[in-house]
């Protein structure tokens, strides 16, 4: 999955979205001084090799009326995580679903999966068919709410030489 | 908190929910995508714009995979006494690689995902912040990502 100087030069041009123009990848061409179907041809192949997820749209979960969202983290047998992950992951209203190492005897949990609801009697509705879904195998479980967002920027390409 | 909810019409909604799947690679990608929706292109861009611009849309553009770009993530968390806490998160979020942080209801109440272009930049910033901080902090690198069909429904 490797990306070319060129690539990455568009990666950085469109990294804080796609302009909002009729013509954007012939936009974001004259920028960088490439051919539009240069970018729509490396951005397809981008999105083929799994560099690029989806070009899309991400609402904002809060604005939409989801003002409930609990980090939802399972201390699941080792044995039976991955294939319990899988199922969790499936889940219409779980957002992200990860396997990550505990920190005993800090933190027991392995399985990470976020829950989105309209209210927080929602999400412990959601947390319960969680629990459900994963039995026996689930030693303990807690959610985590979040109460303040410190900060959010998201991932950037930090520009060539200046790390 | 943001504000709980934005003004949205049902045509703002069939957009919002398209086109979390995606969007079209075409030299006239919005005049393509606002057919399904019966409008124009000029009025598909017009209402992509306002959305942004109040918040129902936080991002509209290429989804990278940092682990693809030879990238790292990592979550991690720190245990900061309540008198600290606002000291601690203006020390954590000054460094550039904290994508974000939130404040969370546990002993564990600091929680925030480092991303980096290099896996090593992840140990370094961790450890930067352990120095300026002399709170340890937790890392929580992922083992496994489940893919997801998570929608929003607007």
């Amino acid at each position: 999955m490797i990306i070319d100087e060129t690539d990455r030069r568009i990666i950085e041009e469109t990294q804080s979205g796609l302009p909002l123009v009729p013509e954007p990848y012939g936009h974001i061409a004259a920028a960088l001084g490439l051919e539009e179907s240069d970018v729509i041809e490396r951005l397809s192949a981008m999105q083929a090799r799994g560099v690029i997820r989806r070009i899309a749209v991400a609402p904002n979960h809060y604005a939409l009326g989801m003002t409930a969202n609990g980090m939802t983290v399972w201390d699941v047998q080792d044995d039976a995580a991955e294939q319990l992950g899988a199922k969790v992951g499936a889940l219409d209203f779980v957002s992200h679903c990860y396997l990550r190492p505990r920190a005993l005897p800090d933190w027991p949990y392995n399985l990470f999966a976020m829950v989105h609801g309209t209210t927080r009697t929602e999400v412990g509705e959601k947390r319960e068919a969680i629990a459900a879904l994963l039995g026996p195998a689930c030693r303990a479980g807690t959610i985590l709410y979040s109460t303040r967002i410190l900060k959010k920027t998201g991932l950037r390409l930090a520009r060539k030489g200046k790390h | 908190m943001k504000r709980a909810v934005c003004d949205i019409d049902a045509i703002d909604s069939r957009i919002i929910n398209a086109l979390q799947e995606g969007f079209p690679l075409s030299t006239r990608p919005y005049r393509d995508a606002a057919t399904q929706f019966g409008i124009k292109e000029d009025e598909l861009i017009a209402r992509l714009a306002r959305l942004k611009k109040e918040g129902a849309v936080t991002r509209f553009g290429p989804f990278y995979n940092a682990d693809a770009m030879g990238g790292a993530f990592c979550l991690c968390a720190m245990e900061v006494p309540k008198d600290r806490f606002d000291t601690v998160a203006g020390i954590v979020n000054a460094l550039p690689q904290v994508a974000h942080n939130y404040e969370r209801d546990h002993r564990l109440n600091m929680w925030f995902v480092l991303a980096t272009e290099a896996p090593e930049g992840i140990e370094a910033a961790a450890e930067t912040i352990e120095a300026e901080t002399g709170i340890c902090v937790f890392r929580f690198p992922k083992l496994k990502e489940f893919f997801i069909g998570f929608k929003v429904a607007a």
